[in-house]
């Protein structure tokens, strides 16, 4: 589409004519793409909830003014106005007014299940916690699953079904296909073409199947632009068959990473995260044990945060690390000396000492050769069969997604294709570059996507169908492990959104089965004993019980690899799924965008991270952008410098630099898909980087990664723990008496309840999944990017990183810090108006209606956990995306101080319902959502005065300590201490 | 360059000028000088310059003060640590500033310090418009303005009261107290001086205007006698009041934990560097006016060079402030304090912390010198740095003691925005304004106390 | 030299003296009374209605039980709204052509609700829960009041916080069986005192902690 075309409003108004409402005006800008009518597409909508956006416009500043009047004159002595009540006219019986339902159902990532519990209040999903019935979720989520339910109301989705542009609507849709499938029939449907991503819905692939079936020429391509393919390709060289590889991290006492951020992007990170955590959390020092992580990586990720020896190093040398490994081992491969000879050499000892227990996991970004050296490792070693097993993949059809996409490709040039069909997925913007997607899918005659938002591919769609969201759909799919949920809805679709399951059903004749009756019939096809109160039970529990993937028995067939990769002196360029974007996905998603990047903490942009080293050799400071020129193809990008980087790779995060998508997602980053090749798709040699002497703002939230000093992160080894449990109180103030304080010490006696919590360093992850727990939980407010760089966002619980060691390969502490609730609070003495109070069971309140804004409580917090509404951050929000907040919660204005509460919302839940039956409140009855979300039960939440609670418990552990204790604040929150467990033999 | 007004006027065995009333001012003289000013038909070309110049900053803050209510404290540049701004260092600035008035009339009447006279209608002047400036910025200050009621004690339908612990609620007591006081004073002072202009009037509009605020004064003796007591009874009210105003203001700092602000010698050096910076305005004000209204035979190089003696002294006062907090935070041994003096001097406001000891420490010691004293030129100069130094040191205290604390993952600094500097320079307009007509409308040297000195000329000679 | 004003403004000078003062003190009278009166309190002015529905008439003349039209008031933060339905289970029979009952038939045939005016309102940043109260024996009518005499519905009381406070500080003083809570005839024995007492050490009230800003704000 031209973008420089002119405007022309006539077509505009033609194309308008017919159309009601704002609800189509989306679609206009689809219609006419130029840069003026997007620039009066975005007056129209202002970035209000998205961004606060501070224009300066006669217009706004006089209804500012107007506003501001009516505030400062009278709205302190206005009277209340009078409200409607509105009931229902035929009330559901499941229904209590005012009462919270719970689904259990999924939702879907890469293809894989993430078994959740939805919340829905008055039929309005607000909330998103994990199932700890699902083998995958145990009752955590990632920060995405948070998110999802932001997606839901995004104002930026696909309303409408669009022909070339133009609202249509469904049924038009399918007698078209229809009309275009009858001529298909008679050549077998050689001209259809299907394109999914990783896909594990039984349902949906009968569906392809039955499909498949009738037009037998007709051909079904999948694409996941973080595919694994090169995880298949191990299996297939090792085993001879594609088998999935399970890891039990609870078993193993040694691990190593091959470039493998197991914690985080495997599809089963949740799991494997609480296995590990399982292994790292001490007791008492007697006997204390923990496994140790050994990491190998090109750039920084939370697997490596976590590890007690991290290697960095270039990810074509990782392969000869692991051929050095495997030879060290005893295995025949070829392998040349690495300059880091030692710490293999060290490695091989350890994981030779721990036969059985040990693991040894390559990650998906490494090349085959790779996974097949692990596979020979773990056999060698007996792990497999111990802490390694090998199953059945979830997907049905696992195929080798590049050269699947690269036949489409060849297909579509040739222009043999009449209908190419896509189920989500942005091929245009996501597929590499040298294929050239975009040229071949306009050779195609009819293209249809299924579509949750507008992007980059529907520009080349004649037909756009908009998706229903995972809380809107009925459906199925598959975990990591192959046990199957069934996925409900919450609410109807809020727009025009259908699911995969009608688009295809809509091919078929009859067409017009919704997807409930689709899916509920292919289960029942499935000859289940007692079918109906097994499939209530599975939809009770979020799982059809029983339905995970049988053992395979495998035998390795292959011998040691020949090389591939080589390490080269050149600069390596490496492309890595974002942490909070992912793939591009969730470019619009608010809360994700300001979500800080782990170890980084840059939020609303990605940027080439580049090593210390290297900034130095190139003269580079954060900001600065240069132009990185790979494969004859140029970007330019701003660098980033991250300690721990390996000193010749380059890190670009995929996903951002969208052309088309919502307004939050708009502007956001630059386009790394832009560089990636069908040769490099995680990496690659020859790398050129050059300074452009321009700057640009990145942003992020921490600015200091040093504790100065302070007694903020406690850290140590383990061998010092065991040597004497209280080592690191040793040259610490020690904590002050209860009463050193003007005021009464006894002011308030907790007799009743004395709520507390506890955060264990020594599992967090710093995973994030705490913080946007807390956002959705608590109504936290988006403020953009100009409003964080400005110091203002609004994170009630933030993961802060602190650096120790050198700047190469730093060690990193991660410490999430809440309200620490004090006992003795500085905030509390010096607010005017008591908005700020302590309550008989030790919480900090915080009163926003009471607050005048005078920010003295928020200086004199020692933590600086206090978050103020400098403008109004909830400005300008649709009624649509203000059905996610959470009515528990009071939705602060402007000039207001807010922070933590403890989820107080929930204790006084809870409390009510003990009350009601006179009982008092079970330890574990509260969980907050900080603690819900966290994949590794870091945070513990309970009532100190119960003797028998896990937290008092967790207090009493020797490694318990008061962050900046010597202030007597007397914190409710106490940490646990960080535990390294380094290998004696090596010095790090 | 000295003044050739005072060449004609005798010198003290000290060397010190020592009238404090040129010779050959009658009773008459005195008055028509003074009170013909407010009577006159027009100003001086200055005075147009003057007012206009202070009028168009006044609009500036009307302008700021409007977007700040539509769009919130936000505009400002504010953030999380840094949550008092601007808007704070120029509260305390201007209190600070409100010191010299109280100071010179009540102290110095009660210490029988005659020199004051020719300048005390001014200073309190000075200091009801600068507390009026100061007292406006805490209510700028709020996220919610529209409800700051809530910090006084008052029946409401809540059944809640304000918290007494918090130094916020001793501000607004304090403040408002100080400003009622002074108020009172200067108006007291004022009344018979309003009854002469009011006599001189011919336009029976101004007799009447003049008349109403002279309260029907007739210079009975019952009159004065009424007058002075009560004048006398206000002085010893108000003189406590100089010392717990700016106390109170530093609790606001020193009874919060901020390392940088958690000090016990706050309370006496803001003290004395309140009236610092009162005299240094005094003076940035009384030099040109004399020079414009030709006072010089009834504000003296005597008057000024008093002053500045008391700048020198409180100044040194100040200095010994600093460098007790320097020492203080060395020998607490305590990490924060060390770290917070560290972060002062080099961090990344260390220029700032710089400038304030050249502009409030080193420059000031040029007053030492009698020459310098009288020259002035150079005095108008000290004091104008002497008012920025005052600025910049509460600007030290607030934003590099907040910007890096306890916490270093939230450590974030400050940038003040447009709109930051719009309010600062729009109350320095406010100020002027309200200074510029009071000068032109009001008669601003005591007449009646002046006249004395014609009856006894000796004692002014003391 | 000429008089600039006539005798008179001596009067007139010392009664200002006083009006100043009458003045201040009046100017916060006044507020105070705006406050408290109904016009800002809405405190037994009763509520315009799409129907005018009459608890006198159902509670009083026909007995009707509260819940049986606010099901959840024992179980949920909300009393209940009934659903058309609820109406429709005696007016399908009765009153069917009534025309004031109009609304409801035609909210059903619809299925459009029918939209009440809100009469016992509370800020949105106050989060009151109708169960633990009733479940601890406060009776409908402690705060509702008379409902069985309304025939239009009026709000009894302020809602202010104050007010609130009141129970809130002494509970004893308003608490009552929990049998007799949805009784709208009870009225407090002589010994409300006493029997207030051994309620709140029955039920458990926590009387100190009932001030608690956290219980009634999130």
């Amino acid at each position: 589409m031209k973008a420089d075309a002119p405007l022309d409003l006539d077509t505009i108004r033609q194309r308008l004519a017919g159309t009601r409402g704002r609800k189509y005006w989306r679609c206009l800008e689809e219609v006419a793409e130029t840069p003026a009518f997007e620039e009066f597409l975005h007056r129209e909508f202002p970035a209000g909830a998205s961004e606060w956006g501070d224009e300066f416009s006669r217009r706004g500043f006089l209804q500012l003014m107007a506003a501001s009047f009516a505030l400062a004159g009278f709205s302190a002595c206005t009277k209340q106005p009078l409200e409607k009540i509105v009931p229902y006219v035929r009330q559901p019986p499941e229904l209590t007014p005012g009462k919270p339902l719970y689904f259990a159902t999924a939702l879907t990532l890469g293809g894989f299940a993430q078994g959740v519990v939805a919340t829905s209040h008055e039929g309005r999903p607000t909330k998103i916690e994990g199932n700890p019935d699902h083998p995958v979720s145990l009752g955590a989520t990632k920060v995405f699953t948070q998110a999802a339910v932001l997606d839901l109301y995004d104002p930026d989705r696909a309303q409408t079904v669009l022909r070339a542009g133009q609202p249509s609507d469904w049924n038009t849709f399918v007698s078209a296909m229809h009309a275009i499938l009858q001529d298909q029939q008679t050549k077998a449907g050689t001209g259809i073409r299907i394109l999914t991503g990783s896909t594990t819905s039984p349902t949906l692939q009968s569906q392809l199947n039955a499909f498949l079936h009738q037009y037998s020429a007709a051909k079904w391509h999948q694409w996941e632009p973080l595919s694994r393919d090169n995880i298949r390709d191990g299996a297939w060289q090792a085993f001879g068959e594609i088998v999935e590889t399970q890891y039990a991290f609870d078993k193993a006492d040694v691990i190593l990473a091959l470039d493998a951020d197991f914690l985080f992007t495997h599809p089963s990170s949740l799991r494997y995260a609480r296995n590990f955590a399982q292994r790292r959390r001490v007791k008492d020092a007697a006997g204390a044990k923990m496994s140790r992580l050994y990491a190998v990586e090109p750039t920084p990720t939370i697997t490596g945060s976590m590890a007690d020896h991290r290697l960095p190093v270039s990810s074509a040398e990782v392969e000869a690390i692991a051929r050095s490994l495997a030879q060290k081992l005893g295995l025949e491969v070829e392998a040349a000396a690495t300059p880091h000879e030692e710490w293999v050499a060290a490695v091989a000892r350890d994981l030779q000492a721990h036969p059985g227990t040990g693991i040894v996991i390559a990650g998906e970004t490494q090349p085959a050769a790779v996974h097949v050296l692990a596979h020979l490792i773990n056999a060698k070693l007996n792990n497999s069969g111990q802490t390694i097993t090998y199953t059945v993949p979830a997907e049905p059809v696992p195929v080798n997604q590049l050269t699947s996409l690269q036949t489409l490709i060849k297909d579509l040039q040739s222009g043999g294709v009449d209908l190419l069909i896509m189920m989500e997925g942005n091929p245009v913007f996501d597929t590499p570059a040298d294929l050239g997607f975009a040229e071949a899918v306009a050779k195609a005659k009819t293209v249809v996507r299924l579509g949750f938002e507008e992007n980059e591919t529907s520009r080349y769609c004649h037909w756009h169908i908009p998706a229903a969201h995972a809380l809107e759909s009925w459906s199925d799919v598959c975990a990591f492990d192959g046990t199957v949920t069934l996925i409900q809805p919450l609410i109807e679709p809020l727009f025009e959104g259908k699911t995969a399951h009608e688009l295809i059903d809509a091919l078929f004749q009859p067409p017009g089965r919704n997807s409930y009756d689709i899916v509920r019939a292919y289960w029942q096809a499935q000859k289940w004993p007692n079918f109906e109160k097994t499939w209530r039970t599975a939809l009770n529990d979020g799982v059809v019980a029983g339905s995970a993937s049988p053992a395979q028995q495998v035998k390795l067939t292959a011998k040691a690899p020949s090389k591939t990769a080589q390490a080269s002196g050149k600069l390596e360029i490496l492309f890595r799924p974002d942490p909070s974007i992912w793939d591009g996905r969730f470019v619009n998603n608010g809360w994700l965008q300001e979500l800080p990047r782990p170890i980084s903490k840059l939020t609303w942009d990605n940027a080439a991270l580049v090593s210390p080293v290297l900034a130095q050799r190139e003269k580079l400071e954060n900001g600065d952008v240069v132009t990185l020129k790979f494969g004859g193809r140029t970007l330019r990008a701003p660098v980033w410098i991250m300690p721990g980087q390996a000193e010749n790779s380059v890190t670009l995060h995929l996903g951002y630099g969208r052309e088309r998508t919502g307004r939050v997602g708009a502007g956001t980053g630059f386009n790394a898909y832009a560089l990636r090749t069908s040769q490099a798709l995680w990496s690659g040699a020859g790398l050129e980087i050059k300074r452009t002497g321009e700057k640009y703002p990145l942003v992020d939230t921490q600015k200091h990664h040093s504790v100065e000093g302070r007694d903020i992160v406690r850290s140590g080894t383990i061998g010092e723990f065991t040597a004497n449990a209280r080592f690191l109180e040793a040259h610490k103030e020690p904590r002050p008496e209860r009463d050193v304080t003007l005021y009464h010490p006894d002011e308030f006696k907790y007799d009743g309840y004395k709520w507390g919590m506890s955060i264990d360093l020594n599992v967090c992850i710093g995973c994030n999944a705490c913080t946007i727990a807390c956002q959705a939980e608590n109504n936290i407010a988006v403020v953009g990017k100009t409003q964080v760089a400005n110091g203002r966002e609004m994170h009630w619980i933030r993961v802060d990183a602190y650096f120790q060691g050198s700047l190469d390969n730093p060690e990193v502490n991660n410490q999430p810090v809440p309200c620490m609730h004090c006992e003795n609070a500085p905030c509390e003495l010096v607010c005017p108006v008591g908005a700020t109070v302590h309550d008989d069971e030790g919480l900090n309140v915080q009163v926003y209606n009471r607050c005048i804004g005078t920010r003295y409580c928020s200086n004199n917090c020692p933590y600086k956990v206090r978050r103020f509404n400098f403008l109004e951050f909830n400005a300008g929000m649709t009624p649509v995306q203000k059905m996610v907040k959470n009515p528990d919660v009071t939705v602060r204005s402007r000039g207001v101080m807010e922070k933590c509460t403890y989820c107080t919302q929930r204790i006084n839940a809870a409390r009510i319902t003990a009350e009601i039956a006179n009982r008092k409140i079970r330890d574990g009855e509260i969980i907050t959502a900080c603690q819900a979300a966290c994949p590794v039960e870091a945070i513990v939440f309970g009532d100190l005065n119960d003797p028998e609670s896990r937290v008092v418990k967790l207090k009493g552990q020797p490694l318990d300590y008061w962050m900046l204790g010597e202030l007597n604040t007397r914190p409710r929150t106490s940490y646990l201490a960080k535990l390294r467990n380094p290998n004696p033999e090596m010095k790090s | 360059m000295t003044d050739p007004s005072d060449k004609p006027l005798g010198i003290t065995p000290l060397g010190y000028p020592s009238r404090l009333l040129a010779p050959g001012e009658s009773y008459d003289s005195v008055t028509d000088r003074i009170a013909s000013i407010p009577l006159a038909k027009h100003p001086p070309r200055q005075w147009y310059f003057g007012f206009g110049l202070g009028f168009i900053f006044f609009m500036l803050l009307l302008w700021a003060v409007t977007w700040l209510f539509a769009k919130g404290v936000g505009i400002w540049g504010i953030n999380i640590p840094v949550a008092w701004g601007f808007a704070i260092v120029n509260f305390v600035w201007w209190i600070g500033i409100g010191h010299a008035g109280t100071f010179i009339s009540a102290i110095l009447l009660l210490l029988h310090q005659r020199w004051r006279t020719a300048i005390n209608r001014f200073s309190e002047a000075m200091t009801l418009f600068a507390v009026a400036c100061a007292g406006m910025f805490p209510l700028l200050h709020l996220g919610r303005p529209w409800v700051f009621w809530w910090i006084l004690p008052y029946p409401d339908t809540m059944g809640v009261w304000p918290q007494f612990r918090s130094p916020l609620v001793w501000d607004v007591f304090a403040v408002s107290t100080y400003f009622t006081v002074s108020l009172l004073f200067w108006y007291l002072g004022l009344v018979p001086d309003l009854a002469s202009v009011r006599d001189k009037a011919v336009k029976l509009w101004q007799k009447r205007i003049y008349g109403v605020l002279a309260l029907g004064w007739r210079g009975s003796a019952a009159h004065w006698q009424r007058q002075q007591s009560a004048y006398l009874l206000l002085a010893g009210l108000a003189t406590p009041l100089v010392l717990s105003v700016h106390s109170v203001v530093s609790f606001d700092f020193s009874v919060a934990i901020v390392p940088g602000w958690h000090s016990t010698i706050f309370p006496p050096y803001f003290v004395a560097g309140a009236i610092y910076s009162g005299f240094a305005m005094v003076l940035n004000i009384v030099i040109p006016v004399r020079k414009l209204y030709k006072l010089e035979s009834l504000i003296t190089m005597r008057h000024l060079n008093n002053m500045a003696n008391v700048m020198l002294v409180t100044g040194e006062i100040v200095a010994y402030g600093y460098l007790i907090e320097a020492f203080m935070s060395w020998y607490s041994g305590d990490v924060f304090e060390e770290y917070m003096m560290k972060n002062r001097a080099f961090g990344p406001y260390g220029w700032v912390f710089w400038a304030l000891m050249i502009l409030n420490v080193i420059i000031p010691q040029l007053l030492w010198s009698r020459k310098i004293r009288m020259n002035l030129l150079l005095l108008f100069l000290i004091a104008l740095s002497i008012n920025l130094g005052m600025w910049v040191e509460r600007f030290v205290i607030v934003i590099t003691s907040l910007n890096r604390d306890f916490t270093p993952s939230a450590w974030h600094l400050y940038i003040p925005t447009f709109w930051d500097w719009a309010t600062l320079a729009g109350s320095i307009g406010l100020f002027f304004t309200l200074q510029f007509l009071f000068m032109r409308f009001l008669p601003m040297i005591s007449i009646s106390e002046t006249r004395e000195f014609v009856a006894e000329p000796k004692t002014a000679e003391a | 030299m000429a008089q600039i004003f006539s005798p008179r403004a001596n009067t007139i000078a010392r009664s200002s003296i006083v009006g100043v003062v009458a003045a201040i003190i009046f100017g916060g009278w006044a507020t105070d009374a705006i406050y408290w009166s109904p016009y800002s309190t809405y405190v037994h002015v009763p509520q315009e209605q799409p129907v005018p529905f009459s608890h006198k008439h159902h509670v009083d003349g026909l007995g009707i039980d509260c819940r049986y039209c606010h099901t959840s008031v024992e179980t949920s933060h909300y009393a209940g709204l009934p659903p058309t339905e609820t109406c429709m289970t005696c007016h399908s029979q009765l009153w069917t052509q009534a025309p004031l009952l109009a609304p409801i038939h035609r909210s059903l045939a619809s299925n459009t609700p029918v939209k009440w005016t809100r009469v016992n309102d509370l800020p949105d940043f106050v989060y009151f829960d109708h169960s633990i109260h009733v479940n601890k024996g406060v009776g409908c009518v402690t705060c509702h009041g008379q409902v069985d005499q309304m025939p239009l519905m009026w709000r009894e009381n302020t809602l202010y916080m104050k007010w609130c406070l009141e129970c809130h500080r002494a509970p004893e003083n308003q608490l009552r069986p929990r049998e007799e809570v949805f009784n709208m005839k009870w009225t407090k024995p002589a010994d409300q005192a006493a029997l207030g007492r051994d309620l709140v050490s029955k039920y458990h009230v926590h009387t100190d902690r009932l001030t608690n800003c956290s219980v009634c704000h999130h």
